[in-house]
């Protein structure tokens, strides 16, 4: 690749797709094919009406890869739209997680005590178990895993990040 | 208009309302109710290929010599498994193919049932785009959709499955003029302060020169007319890709010849040394740059192109232009026109000045022979026996395609037609068989080798068949020439796998096919044979024995520069020629 030496950045995509069968794949086809990297990707319809999907894609790459994955992605037949809320705007960017932790005690104490500091909310209960559900940036939801860990941290499911650009304007 | 009938005959009917002439193809299971349905018409025609991957490349060479889609009918299974090559090549130079296959019927989808397999999802990364139809109501807009995808834009191959229940099924069929797509916009136009600043800087040009490709072939006839006045107006010398061979004529002083790992010398030193380089529809292949540091350093480069992702991809320009080469062209044209520009006549006449001293090594030439026919005097005497004829040449891959490309001379575009993205061994008989069905008059040549013409050889049933007259000329050095020539410089001359053993007869299997074969092994009496075949009105195999040992020069060793040019031993003496280094690599 020319230009190695360019910093590698991480970007977030919005892209706007007709949701139709095997778009998703086609989106990441052209990652895997194209050797591009994907840190995150999220994928839910937004118009019913309009039969439109809403991908979000975190990726890392130097400036001239991802100049080259908006314009990969803007020529899908499908794609309506390509921005990089990174660019373009200082987007908001959110992601959800349950993180699940068994403990008893001290520790289950401890669990509770830092997951409201995180506000994070007890969606599951047992005797010797929690599930929390928690929202924000993607490096606060490291942050409250990593702090359970310790705790009895079992497993975590996360969304992958979503992201929106501030102001009136949509996408 | 809208009306009630079949999926089959809506595939029938939106040929017809396509305009689709001609349709190249191979029967089974699941198109039979297409297969059908063509038995009950008689305005399109099909032509039975021998195999699938074979009906692609005839499309293709029909589709590059008319600038029309071509069309390709297979079934399910191997037969969508055979076209993957065939698309993938449409793919990488940019053909506007539209490939119906057969699919199981919907209920049987994902059953791996009889010759089923996933077609979309194999051919999603070789086509431009695809569908899978499963209702008979979308398939008529699909079928439209599917030729507007494929000519516009940056053409490519569209491929559509149809479920043989969806062909079975009646449904409503409407017209072309109903059909918009709802997305897919190719931008054509650029903007005028673009347009300014492109010819602003050609006109500030110290050593400019014009790098275009296969875009200003796709584009159609226009943009190969415009960029001529084009050059003529501003003095500029042009040099093309192997796709872009046609676009400037090959006998205008202008012309430098091909670039790339074996362009001309000039082509290559003109590029190295350029100042403002304007890139007209072509893509900075790996082929054309050499080493990407080393790519015409303190240049400033405009590109052309009519697909975004092309621009930035390969090599940072100065000054994109996203647009349609022919709509580009004549917007700079006439902003040339009205500002009344020019380039400084004193720096571009030391600039020629240069140009010629580097012509002047004469880096095509070889060493000729009286005993054995030379492969570059094949292919300048099969040029200068048909240049007065209607000739449209294909080729396959290998020594002959780039000596074809070196010594074959084009003076109009839609003329030549070559594997160059994917580099398909067996892309040349079928691409002239699709050539010669849209030019039934005309002589259309296949440049080929002993190796890759094996590759495709069964065609020759389907030229017999349809009484298309191809010449197959083959260069038989008994070699994969290329592979062979490759394992000399750079793998110790270890040969292995390259030499093409108990290679067949090949006047014999012309006889065999129902053609004619010519066989020729000296220099003496290669025009007399030449002429021979081309008095036949039949498919002709050519055997054209020629020298063994022969290799393509002058060469760019991958990973080199542009000035790092290996030449053969007859060209001209300069000082500043090749490197030691570039030495070393002989």
């Amino acid at each position: 690749m020319p230009n190695s030496s360019e910093p590698i950045e991480r970007h977030t995509l919005s892209v706007l797709v007709d949701n139709e069968p095997g778009v998703l794949a086609r989106v990441i086809g052209l990652f895997s094919g194209r050797g591009y990297n994907i840190d995150s990707l999220t994928v839910s319809e937004v118009s019913h009406e309009g039969h439109l999907s809403r991908i979000t894609i975190v990726t890392t790459g130097t400036p001239m890869v991802i100049e080259q994955i908006k314009n990969q992605l803007d020529r899908l037949v499908p794609v309506h739209r390509v921005r990089d809320l990174t660019v373009e705007a200082s987007a908001l960017e959110r992601e959800l997680a349950m993180v699940k932790v068994r403990g008893v005690g001290e520790a289950r104490g401890e669990a509770l005590r830092l997951a409201e500091a995180f506000r994070a909310r007890v969606i599951d209960a047992t005797r010797e178990s929690f599930v929390f559900e928690i929202t924000g940036k993607s490096d606060k939801i490291d942050q409250f895993a990593w702090l359970m860990e310790p705790l009895g941290l079992v497993e975590v499911a996360r969304t992958g990040v979503v992201a929106i650009s501030r102001g009136p304007e949509a996408m | 208009m809208s009306k009630q009938m079949t999926g089959a005959e809506m595939v029938i009917q939106a040929f017809a309302d396509q305009g689709v002439e001609h349709i190249f193809g191979y029967p089974g299971g699941a198109v039979l109710p297409i297969y059908d349905a063509l038995f009950h018409q008689n305005h399109i025609e099909h032509i039975l290929v021998r195999h699938e991957q074979a009906a692609v490349h005839s499309a293709e060479g029909y589709a590059r010599s008319s600038g029309k889609v071509g069309v390709v009918l297979v079934t399910s299974g191997p037969g969508a498994t055979n076209a993957v090559t065939g698309l993938t090549d449409a793919l990488m130079d940019s053909i506007p193919i539209v490939c119906i296959t057969g699919q199981v019927a919907t209920h049987l989808i994902g059953n791996d049932a009889f010759q089923e397999c996933d077609t979309v999802g194999i051919t999603r990364p070789c086509t431009k785009h695809n569908y899978l139809v499963r209702d008979v109501n979308d398939l008529a807009r699909v079928l439209h959709e599917a030729f507007y995808v494929a000519q516009n834009g940056r053409p490519g191959p569209v491929v559509v499955d149809i479920p043989k229940d969806v062909q079975f099924a009646t449904g409503t069929y409407v017209g072309r003029e109903n059909i918009q797509h709802k997305t897919y916009r190719p931008k054509l136009d650029a903007e005028a302060p673009q347009i300014a600043a492109a010819v602003e800087m050609l006109a500030g040009a110290k050593r400019p020169i014009f790098y275009t490709g296969g875009g200003v072939i796709n584009s159609g006839p226009e943009a190969s007319r415009i960029l001529r006045e084009l050059a003529r107006l501003t003095g500029v010398p042009v040099t093309s890709t192997l796709m872009g061979l046609g676009a400037f004529p090959a006998a205008n002083r202008q012309w430098l010849g091909m670039l790339g790992m074996h362009g001309t010398y000039e082509a290559n030193m003109a590029m190295h040394g350029c100042d403002v380089m304007v890139c007209i529809g072509a893509r900075f292949d790996d082929r054309i740059t050499g080493r990407l540091d080393a790519f015409a350093p303190g240049s400033k480069k405009i590109h052309i192109d009519i697909d975004p992702s092309s621009i930035n991809k390969n090599v940072k320009v100065d000054l994109p232009i996203i647009g349609d080469c022919t709509r580009v062209l004549a917007d700079m044209l006439a902003a040339w026109k009205a500002r009344d520009l020019s380039i400084d006549k004193a720096a571009l006449d030391a600039w020629w000045t240069q140009i010629d001293r580097w012509r002047g090594r004469n880096c095509l030439a070889y060493r000729q022979s009286d005993e054995i026919i030379k492969p570059q005097y094949a292919i300048e005497r099969l040029y200068n026996l048909t240049k007065d004829k209607d000739v449209y040449i294909s080729t396959e891959v290998g020594q002959h395609q780039m000596w074809a490309a070196q010594f074959f001379r084009f003076e109009e575009p839609n003329r030549w037609m070559t594997s160059g993205g994917l580099g398909t061994m067996g892309y040349g008989l079928p691409a002239a068989i699709g050539a010669q069905k849209a030019h039934p008059d005309a002589l259309c040549i296949d440049i080929a080798g002993e190796a890759s013409i094996l590759m495709n050889m069964q065609e020759m049933s389907t030229a017999v068949q349809f009484d298309l007259p191809v010449k197959i000329f083959i260069l038989n050095n008994k070699y994969m020439g290329m592979v062979r020539q490759w394992q000399e410089l750079l793998h110790g001359a270890r040969y292995s796998h390259s030499y093409s053993e108990a290679l067949p007869d090949f006047v014999k299997l012309a006889d065999a096919y129902g053609g004619v074969g010519i066989r020729c092994d000296k220099p003496s009496d290669l025009d007399a044979a030449i002429e021979e075949m081309i008095a036949i009105k039949r498919p002709v195999i050519f055997d054209c024995i020629v020298d063994q040992q022969e290799n393509c020069f002058p060469m760019i060793p991958s990973g080199r520069a542009h000035n790092e040019m290996i030449l053969g031993d007859m060209a001209v003496d300069l000082d500043e020629a090749i490197t030691d280094e570039g030495k070393m690599l002989v």
